[in-house]
């Protein structure tokens, strides 16, 4: 007699479709799918597409056929939801593996990272493709000048950007000079880079002369970027110091520079270091300004303060777009898709980086 | 007797208050010059090709005849990106904001910012040798079928190298900004209003439909419009994957040009005039990015007063 009562479905359950019903639909959605798509040709991407599609169609019109059309509404949305992020991955497995299938035989090419193009010629990769040599030439010049540019803009824009955030948070006090600061700011955040770099070439030609490229302009055109990326991150830190702290230190007959420097940034350091970081990495894969700043250079050039010079962003941009052999591109794409991973593994490390730095070096917060 | 090196400066106390308030307030004096600069140095440097007598700008008939096509291939592109991207980042910022699993959220939404760490070259790169090729036969169809509206007109172009192609590039790219921002926004939503919903029986679609959405309208509207600035300027998606050409109605075939691209691609070869048209092409990109960063800030500061969200 109990079993009967058990197999009986609660009044609070009722007209609610079971628990695992998006799993049954999931399996009919992926079968039906499989089976479309054997009709028209298979492809993993397809089967994807379709099943998706099913599932949603069926689940929603069974919870609508159940439970009603709110709930099917319901359904619908979170479909859609998930769906959405689903989409948003899709371009990011994309770019990731391609980059990985491209650039791995570039990378692991003797040489790549530690010679130059200089002296490369179209003949060395007619000769590549033709009769199966080695392709030449690397990555080391470029790799050398991103590290040089980005290091003088790191260089220009860390003191300029930590002092405007003190400024703003221990001596604005909401002045219409600090509202001004804050709001020009978040403007300069969103300053095209391409803009940034004929700022830097425009302000350039003007002192020095027409058609000066080095890479202390392209520094230059990094640091319009990099310096409200440095200010707002800065600034959120600084406001978390607890004012506890610089009362105390007030309290003790302690200046107020000497509380900023001694009290306020020591405790802050760990969140603007991180900040910095992050900055380093947004503008180290910048193209445009570079490309506009510092010409192409295919040798390996020491001064930033003279002569053209090669950025790991721009060496893949003129590999793809003027390959040092036009009638044989490959040898040219090879070695454009392993800076590209060389370009984002630093991305990469740097946001690692800038996480793990956030960490370590956190204030010890507690007792 | 020993000193508290944090005391023991008396002497130079006031001169270095002085220096350091001193030197805080002219490094955001700075970036204030910096900006008026860049406005500035842009204005003289474009206004020799303002000036130009027309036959000598690109193209023979002066310079807003020259200007005119890029600006609205630009703004064709920057719609196409938002169009494609708005949808899916505030389908993204709920899902890790509502829906996902609480553990989760945290690093689902790191992983949506790595797509705002991959460098744009390498978008770029990716559009013109992977996305161009799939994309090619779904733009065929396009012609073949939705031919009769003007902007699916065919032929379709072979290497699959269109404005639509950059501007799907573009979506990819301005999808993380849109996303983070609406995210954040999101997560504001009151609380109460909520639980408020959901008390009264609400499904979950509906209490994000009557409580966070209108909530975070302003919000939505201000990431959209930052979006927007990005895709306004952003540069190598275009310059590596667009056919430029002429400016054309039809998204898929090879045509139009954005301002961006036409720079990045001509001012490395550029001399004499050439030179100045391009930044004059520079600045107006610059004044419309202006323009649309600025009513993005003015709503959200104008949302921060209203809600006391903070």
């Amino acid at each position: 007699m109990s079993a009967t009562v058990v197999r009986k479905r609660s009044a609070l359950t009722k007209g609610q479709l079971p628990k695992f019903a998006p799993y049954i639909v999931l399996a009919v959605a992926l079968i039906v799918g499989a089976a479309i798509l054997a009709l028209i040709g298979f492809n993993a991407f397809g089967w994807g597409i379709v099943s998706a599609i099913l599932f949603a169609v069926g689940l929603v019109s069974w919870s609508g056929a159940v439970e009603g059309a709110r709930k099917a509404k319901d359904k619908l949305a979170t479909c859609l939801v998930v769906g959405a992020f689903l989409v948003a991955l899709l371009p990011l497995i994309s770019v990731i593996f391609t980059v990985l299938v491209n650039g791995i035989p570039g990378l692991i090419t003797p040489g790549f990272l530690g010679t130059s193009m200089n002296g490369v010629t179209g003949a060395y990769d007619n000769k590549a493709v033709e009769e199966g040599a080695p392709v030449l030439g690397g990555i080391y010049h470029a790799l050398l000048g991103t590290i040089q540019i980005t290091l003088l803009a790191t260089v220009i824009s860390v003191p300029v950007g930590l002092l405007t955030s003190i400024y703003l948070v221990e001596y604005g006090n909401d002045r219409p000079l600090a509202r001004a600061i804050t709001f020009f700011v978040d403007v300069m955040t969103g300053i095209p880079s391409i803009v940034a770099g004929l700022f830097a070439a425009a302000f350039f030609f003007a002192i020095v002369g027409p058609g000066t490229k080095t890479g202390a302009v392209a520094a230059v055109a990094l640091s319009v970027l990099m310096i409200p990326v440095v200010v707002r991150s800065s600034e959120e830190m600084l406001k978390i110091v607890p004012n506890e702290l610089r009362e105390a230190s007030y309290a003790l007959g302690v200046r107020k520079w000497r509380t900023i420097t001694k009290v306020v940034i020591p405790t802050a350091i760990s969140g603007i270091a991180s900040g910095v970081t992050l900055a380093i990495a947004r503008v180290i894969g910048e193209t445009a300004p570079i490309l506009v700043t510092a010409g192409f250079a295919t040798t390996i050039n020491n001064n930033v303060f003279g002569g053209w010079m090669a950025s790991l962003p721009t060496f893949i941009y003129t590999q793809i777009l003027n390959p040092t052999s036009p009638s044989n591109p490959e040898p040219s794409d090879q070695r454009a898709w392993g800076a590209a991973l060389v370009l984002i593994i630093l991305v990469m490390l740097l946001n690692l980086g800038a996480r793990l730095i956030a960490r370590l070096f956190a204030p010890k917060t507690g007792r | 007797m020993t000193t508290n090196s944090l005391t023991t400066s008396q002497g130079a106390g006031r001169a270095g208050d002085k220096v350091f308030s001193g030197a805080a307030m002219a490094a955001g004096c700075l970036i204030l010059a910096v900006l008026f600069g860049v406005a500035l140095f842009l204005v003289v440097q474009a206004i020799p090709a303002l000036t130009a007598p027309a036959e000598d700008i690109q193209g023979g008939n002066g310079f807003f005849a020259y200007i005119a096509p890029i600006v609205v291939g630009t703004l064709i592109a920057a719609v196409i990106a938002l169009v494609i991207a708005t949808p899916v980042a505030i389908g993204v910022a709920l899902f890790i904001s509502h829906y996902a699993p609480r553990r989760l959220a945290a690093g689902l939404g790191y992983v949506v910012d790595l797509l705002a760490a991959i460098p744009s070259v390498v978008y770029g790169a990716w559009g013109a040798a992977f996305l161009a090729k799939e994309i090619s036969p779904a733009y065929d169809w396009l012609a073949t079928y939705l031919g009769w509206i003007p902007i699916f007109e065919g032929p379709a172009s072979a290497t699959g190298k269109t404005i639509l192609t950059a501007g799907i590039v573009l979506s990819v790219m301005v999808l993380p900004i849109i996303t983070s921002l609406s995210r954040e926004i999101f997560l504001q939503t009151p609380k109460l209003h909520e639980e408020a919903a959901l008390a009264l029986g609400a499904t979950r679609w509906e209490m994000i439909k009557m409580a966070v959405l209108p909530f975070g309208r302003p919000g939505i509207i201000s990431a959209i419009m930052l979006g927007l600035g990005r895709a306004l300027g952003e540069t190598m998606a275009v310059a590596l994957v667009l056919s430029s050409g002429v400016l054309t109605a039809s998204l898929i075939q090879s045509g139009n040009q954005t301002i961006a691209a036409e720079i990045a691609l001509n001012f490395p070869e550029a001399s004499g005039l050439k030179v100045n048209t391009l930044i004059a092409a520079g600045l107006v990109l610059f004044v419309i990015t202006l323009g649309v960063n600025m009513i993005a800030r003015w709503i959200i500061t104008r949302h921060k007063e209203f809600s006391g969200a903070n």
